[in-house]
């Protein structure tokens, strides 16, 4: 899923400072799924402004509410009422259903309320680990299942580097501590699957023009496109 | 500080441990302070980060959740739970400007009527010497603020031993607090 970590409640007061009618607008599917940005998100942060608002001597109106995805216009009429009423909302959406909401509401001010960081997954209750780097060319079926895009420190195609310890990266920081070498993990895995010869295949310079760095993907899937 | 403050404070009561607590605390004739207004959850494992809130946006002066004694919770962890999202909203609260000694968990059991009892006037003696939220507004209720939160969650209260008619199957319908700011 996507999942996206709240901002700061400073940054948050700047985005929306000068505004008296603010929407918190909170998106049910995976902010919501990732406990940072579903209605119950959206209704905690509203009743943080009001407080805040009030404890300054100001006169501002907060509401919230929350679509059942920001990311797909038909869910964005559902809540147009709501979005008109405000100066400004405050998107607890992804990055897509943010931009989704300008878009459709334009030129209405929508800001967001959190950070969008990673295709991840729940390892445990309340735990996400990087998944995915939607690089446009998956590898995975080389690579025992385990993405070398974001699970290797370096993103290395031929791996492991030098900076492998007993199963775990040279990279490590107060919130990244102990993070395994998805090299090492790779070898590990291939060997229980017999596949150990695809350690040894050289995978040439990774096209990344089918990333991000490519520009802006489309994809367009003709067969789906309405008649 | 004016002494003549009266807290108004909301205790979410676990209807295991605290509320029975309670209960025996006034069997015994235990003397404490009248600031309290009880909220009766089956489990402090319902209780919820916006359930504090709102009782705090609402005026109330002070919050605490009364869990059964750790590894003693009917539900196993709720209690633990609990004081997780006590301690979440602690964090939160220095942002909008209250002070977070204004939200607390404890923990007793349904035997302890003389630890309710202190509780319930230590916190009071607590918040009486952070003075009153000022959040608080004229005509809105704290108390029928955190209940229309906790709507989903809360029992009713029970009937007072002795009463002559059961308890009404419905509560009569809580203010709801307002969505809007002080002026709106």
């Amino acid at each position: 899923m996507i999942t996206a970590e709240r901002k700061p409640f400073d940054e948050i007061l700047e985005l929306v400072d000068g505004h008296n009618k603010i929407l918190v607008a909170g998106c049910d599917t995976c902010v919501a799924i990732c406990l940072t940005g579903g209605e119950k998100e959206a209704e905690i942060l509203a009743s943080e402004l009001r407080m805040k608002a009030q404890a300054d001597g100001r006169e501002v109106e907060v509401e919230h509410t929350a679509a059942i995805r920001q990311c797909e216009w038909e869910y964005l009429d559902m809540i147009a009422a709501k979005v008109d009423e405000a100066d400004v909302v405050l998107s607890m959406a992804c990055g897509i259903g943010i931009q989704s909401m300008a878009e459709k509401f334009a030129p209405k001010l929508v800001v967001p309320a959190v950070n969008t960081n990673m295709l991840g997954m729940p390892q445990e209750h309340a735990v996400w680990l990087e998944r995915c780097g939607a690089c446009g060319e998956c590898v995975i079926g080389e690579t025992a299942g385990i993405c070398p895009v974001v699970r290797c420190s370096k993103s290395l195609m031929n791996g492991p580097c030098g900076g492998s310890h007993d199963g775990k990266c040279e990279v490590t920081t107060p919130e990244k501590e102990d993070i395994d070498c998805a090299w090492h993990l790779i070898w590990e895995r291939l060997k229980a699957q017999g596949r150990e010869e695809l350690m040894h295949k050289i995978r040439p310079p990774k096209d990344w023009s089918k990333s991000s760095s490519g520009g802006p993907r489309k994809m367009v899937k003709e067969e789906a496109k309405p008649v | 500080m004016a002494d003549d403050f009266e807290p108004e404070i909301i205790v979410f009561a676990c209807h295991y441990c605290a509320y029975a607590a309670a209960d025996l605390a006034g069997s015994m004739r235990l003397q404490y302070p009248s600031t309290i207004r009880m909220i009766k959850l089956p489990c402090t494992g319902k209780l919820e980060v916006i359930h504090l809130l709102r009782a705090l946006e609402a005026g109330a002066d002070g919050v605490y959740a009364a869990g059964c004694l750790e590894g003693e919770c009917h539900y196993l962890k709720g209690n633990l739970w609990a004081r997780k999202r006590v301690e979440h909203v602690k964090r939160l609260l220095p942002e909008v400007g209250l002070e977070p000694e204004r939200v607390e968990m404890y923990n007793m059991s349904s035997a302890q009527g003389p630890e309710f009892a202190r509780v319930a006037t230590e916190f009071t003696e607590r918040i009486k010497a952070l003075g009153p939220n000022p959040l608080r507004r004229h005509g809105v209720s704290p108390h029928a603020a955190a209940r229309e939160a906790a709507r989903d969650v809360a029992l009713p209260d029970e009937a007072p031993a002795g009463a002559a008619a059961p308890a009404p199957a419905a509560e009569a319908p809580a203010q709801a607090p307002t969505e809007k700011g002080p002026a709106a």
